[in-house]
């Protein structure tokens, strides 16, 4: 793996990563906490959105957010070919 | 068979099998200890993180906490979750690549100093402690309850059976043990959750009864009616938020960069096979985590509408609308033994009456002097749910069995890692080199015996719920060892000094904080202020201040490192390869 590709590889992993965390942020800090008033006008079920968000919503998203991640690096991994064995 | 019994026949059965196992893999695994998870499925693997992770704050404290904080408690679902993002991004995958075992280890290679290493000791050591101690309280209200002791001599059987546990050791080594563990907590948790959401709401998933309609035919739903519950008795309703929206933001966050530098978890992380596992095996614990995660809102939920029900029988405010005391069920008799609740019969009608003396202010008129359940420890409630809800005394024990698990399974781990670096980075490290194995493992024990001592005392009068202690905790590891790794990993530039200093800076203004309002060293009576928002700094309150503290360590780091000199060629190197999953030709290497 040459100099550039090890560059490109790391600011390939840093979008990926800043891509996941947006969402991250946005599920818990935004959804859940900074825009829960407004969301609690809408409800879903018994469950007012941004509670449901704040208590619920967010942890699911939290769980597919790593998967997804995990299966990108994979693939990124195979591209630059430093897979593990 | 009466309770007393009944807890000691499930306790001592989940003991068994967990010694059980622990006999049978070790046969197997000799020399594994510190490769727990090798060779393991990462599904189970995610289990056994689970386990060790989840702890009396989880299992026990948590859904108490949400049952009476309502929506604010959301701070604690989304941070003790949240924080495997990070951990899966920013620094599992780097430190698995690195391929050593504990985070001094790593700190001190990284920033090439052995003070480093000894200042992540430090912080190591500080937010652990403080962790034990939420351990102790809960472990002190499990006993307390199911031995029908006062909270102390409760809190004096904890530290015996933690220490047993503990010095026996191995057992926190061995995956198989943990995934026992990680079964035994979620049956206890979940069993109980899905009879009471039975009950209330006829929808058995727990998740999924939280937003559905009373099971009464009344049509309304389950949220909105404990809202109504709440506010006629002058409550905050339990959907609103009652923090202020920056201290709600800024505990979240300390919470979830705290998860990601809790020094027993991240080490899971060492030691999984490859770097591509130890993403997935995130993203798996977080799946075993989240199932209780996303039961514990129900739990809380629900708790808090069995017991108002319990004691409003009717109108707020008619001469019959409150449980006669003489009536009063009997969970009710027993919590009140422990110390744990208390009743006083202020206008002596015989009845309890309670409610938020500030916000209904219509009480005087029917006669009532005030709230007369003057203590509601919110850390029974998990324990008291069942009871309240009436489920069979089986299910009691069964959740007293998982409380134990969940408190045990973490504090054993806390305490070897305690022991780990007093005996090993400290002493043999560095103050007495030349001492043995069989003498470092005589002091890791005397180590792990004073670290009980001192949580013990501490968690006598702890500096709040098992959950709010335990938050502390994590406040300590995001303000000094989090922004450390991430750092180290993101960064070539920040050198030793920026490092030492950034922890320094990190560790001791979050403590400094938290000393003034919870007493110094958390001795009570030291506190130099009072607890409360009028006193805080911007209104945050000690459990937030880690993101401040994680700032300001970020800023000392970045300033000091820019100020001196760029880190030696071999550690930039050491960085770029800790980026890569597998060894690969350096192109400068020439």
């Amino acid at each position: 793996m040459g100099e550039k590709s090890r560059e490109e590889y790391w600011q390939r992993n840093i979008k990926l990563v800043t891509q996941c965390l947006v969402v991250w942020f946005v599920v818990s800090f935004g959804f859940g906490i900074l825009l829960v008033h407004p969301l609690n006008a809408i409800s879903i079920g018994g469950y007012k959105l941004g509670f449901w968000f704040a208590q619920q919503g967010s942890i699911y998203i939290f769980v597919g957010l790593i998967f997804f991640y995990s299966n990108r690096m994979g693939k990124l991994d195979k591209e630059f070919g430093v897979e593990e064995e | 068979m009466s309770l007393t019994v009944l807890t000691y026949l499930v306790v001592g059965a989940t003991f068994a099998l967990y010694i059980y196992i622990a006999i049978r893999s070790k046969a197997k695994n000799t020399g594994d200890f510190y490769v727990a998870g090798k060779g393991v499925h990462p599904v189970l693997n995610g289990m056994a993180t689970g386990a060790d992770w989840m702890s009396a704050a989880s299992f026990i404290s948590m859904a108490g906490l949400i049952a009476f904080l309502g929506y604010d408690a959301s701070v604690y679902l989304m941070g003790w979750t949240g924080g495997y993002c990070l951990l899966a991004m920013l620094l599992a995958p780097y430190l698995r690549k690195f391929g050593k075992f504990t985070v001094s280890e790593f700190i001190g290679e990284r920033y090439y100093s052995n003070t480093a290493r000894m200042v992540a000791v430090g912080c190591l050591i500080t937010a652990s402690v403080t962790y034990v101690i939420g351990q102790m309280k809960g472990i002190g209200v499990v006993f307390s309850r199911s031995l029908g002791v006062s909270f102390e001599v409760g809190i004096l059987i904890g530290m015996i059976i933690v220490f047993i546990y503990a010095v026996f050791g191995g057992m926190k080594g061995v995956t198989n043990t943990q995934i026992a563990q990680y079964c035994v907590l979620i049956f206890a948790y979940s069993v109980p959750a899905i009879f009471i959401s039975l009950t209330l709401t006829g929808v058995p998933i727990p998740q999924l009864g939280l937003g559905s309609t009373m099971a009464d035919g009344s049509g309304i739903h389950m949220l909105d009616k404990l809202d109504l519950i709440l506010v006629d008795l002058g409550f905050a309703a339990y959907t609103a938020q009652k923090m202020s929206t920056l201290n709600v933001l800024f505990l979240t966050m300390s919470l979830m960069i705290g998860t990601a530098g809790l020094p027993h978890v991240i080490m899971r992380f060492f030691t999984v096979p490859t770097v591509k596992d130890a993403r997935s095996s995130a993203g798996w614990a977080l799946v075993f985590i989240a199932i209780l995660y996303t039961t514990a809102p129900a739990v809380g939920a629900m708790a808090r509408m069995n017991l108002m029900q319990t004691i409003q029988i009717g109108e707020v405010g008619s001469p019959t609308g409150n449980i006669e005391y003489a009536k009063v069920p009997e969970w009710f008799k027993s919590w009140e033994a422990t110390g744990l609740l208390k009743f006083e019969d202020k206008n002596g009608d015989g009845r309890i009456q309670y409610y938020d003396e500030k916000g209904l202010t219509t009480a005087a008129s029917f006669g009532w002097k005030g709230n007369e359940m003057v203590k509601v420890d919110r850390d029974i409630m998990v324990l008291a749910n069942p009871e309240i809800a009436g489920l069979p005394n089986w299910i009691i024990a069964l959740v007293t069995a998982g409380g134990i698990a969940a408190a045990l399974s973490t504090a054993a781990g806390l305490l070897l890692a305690i022991a780990t670096a007093i005996s090993h980075d400290v002493l043999k490290g560095w103050l007495m080199p030349d001492i043995t194995d069989q003498q470092e493992l005589k002091y890791s024990r005397i180590a792990i015996g004073g670290a009980i001592l001192v949580a013990g005392y501490l968690g006598l009068n702890p500096p709040g719920f098992a959950a709010q202690t335990v938050a502390l905790a994590f406040g300590l590891a995001a303000s000094s060892i989090f922004p450390a790794i991430m750092m180290g990993i993101f960064s070539k530039r920040i050198n030793n000094k920026g490092a030492v200093a950034g922890m320094m800076v990190g560790l001791g203004s979050t403590l400094v904080y938290i000393f003034i309002y919870k007493g110094w060293f958390f001795i009570k009576g030291t506190a130099m202020l009072p607890d409360n928002v009028d006193n805080w700094l911007f209104g945050l309150n000690p459990q937030s201040f880690g993101t401040v503290g994680a700032i300001l360590n970020f800023i000392a780091a970045y300033t000091v490192s820019l100020m001196t000199e760029e880190p030696p060629e071999r550690i930039q190197q050491l960085v770029e390869d800790i980026r890569v999953p597998i060894k690969t030709e350096h192109s400068t290497n020439a």
